[in-house]
């Protein structure tokens, strides 16, 4: 038995969050992407509704709610701003998550409960200048010294990091064992030797804080190490397989925000003396979006219900991923069509859901990386 | 301190209305609902004061199964338990003198010290809900109210008047205020809010449970015909010597056009 319907309390979140975006958000998109400003100032607000810390549950400060409302979140806030929604995803999946995955339980309260209370920003530092997908080239080192590891290196394309307070970096502690000699640890802001560097200028994503981190001899005790060293690959695959539903929802959610921008525009615009949207060519574009769109919602929401169930979904949340960020940067270029001379001027959201929509195929494993995953777990059986 | 908000669930601001086949109402259906705006103030309103002086919100409001969504926003965003006056019976009461009745007998023995509302529903807006309700408990009563000050035995309200002029009077408790849009900032219902709604009590009150008829919420009133504005076009031409034609348009413009 199938049931394609949120439940009424995940319709009541959903209600709820689109309420904020639309009221809180929408009102200054085009600016803070312009000023490439992130809106630290909202997360007060963002705490109060609870979506510092979807998954965790309440005795961590979270809400303790599953992966369908968390999708359900992004989403919404993705179909106003992706670039909020990725920040709120990096923070909830990658470093909130990466503490609830792997943290001792002391390491849960004393990061994991202020992170999911949204008293702080998290990022989560895997990419490289050199190394992406390829995490065993990492360069980035934890040399063992007394009562803990002394990290040396860079990370770079780190989503949130001028702005957290907790960050959770890995690095290599063991280079003959490969990815087994790959460890994580918690940063805390201000810790002697670690500094926040090169605040990127984005295509898109642009209120959405994105800078490097930089390790100069930085001293780390082993409290801060997360599980026991050589774990930190495994911890970040299993981050990762959640992380993918949240792009996946990010991608649905900037998709559905240009798929709605172009059938509104396509209503209003008139052409030889009729609305565009009266034309089999606009349509038939229209008809593509939204058929694509519900296909990649319901990918994104198997990958969720299974996660839910603690399925392994490496295959499904890779799948997901692969498609609903495809199906964003087309939605999103048919949206720039669909909108002609207008879809390429700022004054229209066109433009800027099509800049957005790119990191989809990119952050956290690109398309073809994601097809190697698919592959992968296709070709074992 | 024991408020009760009365809420109703109109259609969403940015329907697409269409007028019914019978020309008495608006096309119920592919409709999507949602609090009325004055009321969601009122529940605001009611939040806050529990906030600064304890005690208890309850919601209530009549209308079909779909109700249930705008109050388990309400028990979302804060409200401890809420009545759903939910009766085929309750249908007929589509006036202000029959749902007055029925929220009425149903607070009866609820002993509220405040009962709030919204001035008016964004539908029907008749305006008088409220104070029907007032005067069926025996309670005193403030519309329009812009500002609520709770104090021993009586509260003290600012109400708005015409042209700007505002207006503070002191009613004394038990009393219902009808309050006026925008007089605070609403909340919005949280994640926790939202999760912990569906332990809180919800009572589903039947028109027997208040000993009411279909005969007693029969309407008093009843609408004629609903309708899109109709526009109309008639062109005249004024003919005669330019001197004639400028007095007769001036005629036209002053007491058929009312322009000036």
């Amino acid at each position: 038995m199938m049931d394609f319907e949120l439940n009424e309390d995940q319709q009541q979140i959903k209600r709820t969050i689109r309420e904020f975006a639309e009221a809180e958000i929408k009102p200054h998109v085009t600016e803070w992407d312009e000023s490439q400003h992130f809106p630290i100032e909202l997360l007060p607000q963002f705490a109060e509704l609870g979506i510092m810390g979807v998954l965790f549950p309440e005795q961590y400060g979270g809400a303790g709610l599953g992966y369908i409302e968390y999708s359900t979140i992004i989403e919404e806030l993705a179909r106003v701003d992706p670039s909020v929604a990725l920040s709120i995803a990096a923070h909830n999946s990658l470093c909130a998550g990466h503490i609830f995955v792997g943290g001792s339980e002391e390491q849960k309260q004393k990061y994991l409960v202020p992170l999911a209370r949204g008293e702080h920003l998290g990022a989560w530092g895997l990419t490289e200048p050199s190394s992406g997908s390829d995490a065993s080239s990492m360069r980035t080192t934890g040399a063992r010294s007394d009562g803990g590891w002394v990290i040396n290196g860079s990370k770079n394309f780190i989503t949130n990091a001028s702005f957290a307070g907790t960050t959770v970096s890995l690095a290599i502690t063991d280079r003959t064992a490969g990815t087994h000699g790959i460890s994580a640890f918690i940063i805390e802001r201000g810790t002697k030797g670690f500094s926040i560097s090169k605040k990127e200028n984005k295509l898109g994503m642009r209120a959405s804080d994105t800078a490097s981190l930089s390790f100069d001899d930085c001293f780390i005790s082993d409290a801060n190490l997360i599980g026991e060293a050589g774990q930190g690959f495994i911890q970040a695959m299993k981050v990762l397989d959640g992380g993918r539903i949240s792009i996946a929802a990010l991608a649905v959610g900037t998709a559905q925000g240009a798929y709605e921008a172009a059938i509104k525009y396509a209503k209003e615009r008139h052409q030889f003396g009729r609305p565009i949207a009266e034309f089999q060519a606009i349509q038939f574009k229209l008809a593509d979006m939204a058929t694509q769109i519900d296909a990649a919602r319901l990918l994104t929401l198997r990958a969720a219900t299974l996660k839910n169930q603690g399925k392994n979904t490496t295959r499904e949340s890779s799948m997901a991923k692969l498609y609903a960020s495809e199906v964003a940067v087309r939605a999103a270029e048919e949206c720039v069509q669909i909108h002609g001379g207008y879809g390429y001027i700022k004054d229209y959201p066109a433009e800027k859901f099509w800049r957005d929509s790119k990191l989809c195929t990119i952050g956290e494993g690109t398309s073809e990386v994601q097809r190697v995953v698919i592959a992968r777990q296709i070709l074992r059986s | 301190m024991k408020i009760c908000v009365c809420l109703k669930q109109v259609p969403k601001k940015d329907s697409i209305l269409r007028i019914a086949q019978d020309q008495k109402w608006i096309d119920e259906r592919d409709i999507s609902y949602e609090m009325s705006e004055a009321d969601a103030y009122a529940l605001e309103e009611a939040l806050r004061q529990k906030e600064a002086h304890g005690g208890e919100v309850i919601v209530i409001s009549m209308g079909p199964e779909r109700t249930r969504q705008s109050i388990k926003e309400a028990l979302a965003k804060g409200a401890d338990r809420a009545i759903h006056l939910d009766d085929p019976i309750f249908e007929q009461a589509t006036d202000a003198a029959g749902i007055g009745r029925a929220i009425a007998a149903a607070l009866k023995d609820e002993g509220c010290d405040l009962i709030m509302t919204g001035l008016q529903s964004d539908d029907h807006g008749f305006g008088q809900v409220g104070l029907i309700i007032a005067e069926r408990l025996g309670m005193s009563s403030a519309t329009i109210v812009m500002e609520v000050q709770i104090e021993t035995g009586s509260v003290r309200v600012k109400r708005e008047l015409e042209s700007g002029w505002f207006q503070w009077v002191r009613v004394p408790t038990p009393a219902v205020l009808t309050i006026q849009s925008g007089i605070n900032q609403l909340r919005y219902a949280t994640l926790k809010g939202i999760m912990s709604a569906k332990k809180k009590e919800l009572r589903e009150v039947k028109a027997a449970d208040l000993n009411l008829t279909a005969d007693d919420l029969k309407p008093l009133q009843s609408i004629e015909r609903a309708y899109v504005p109709e526009k109309s076009k008639q062109t005249e031409f004024i003919e005669g010597k330019p001197a004639e034609i400028a007095a007769r348009l001036v005629e036209k413009l002053r007491f058929d056009a009312r322009v000036f």
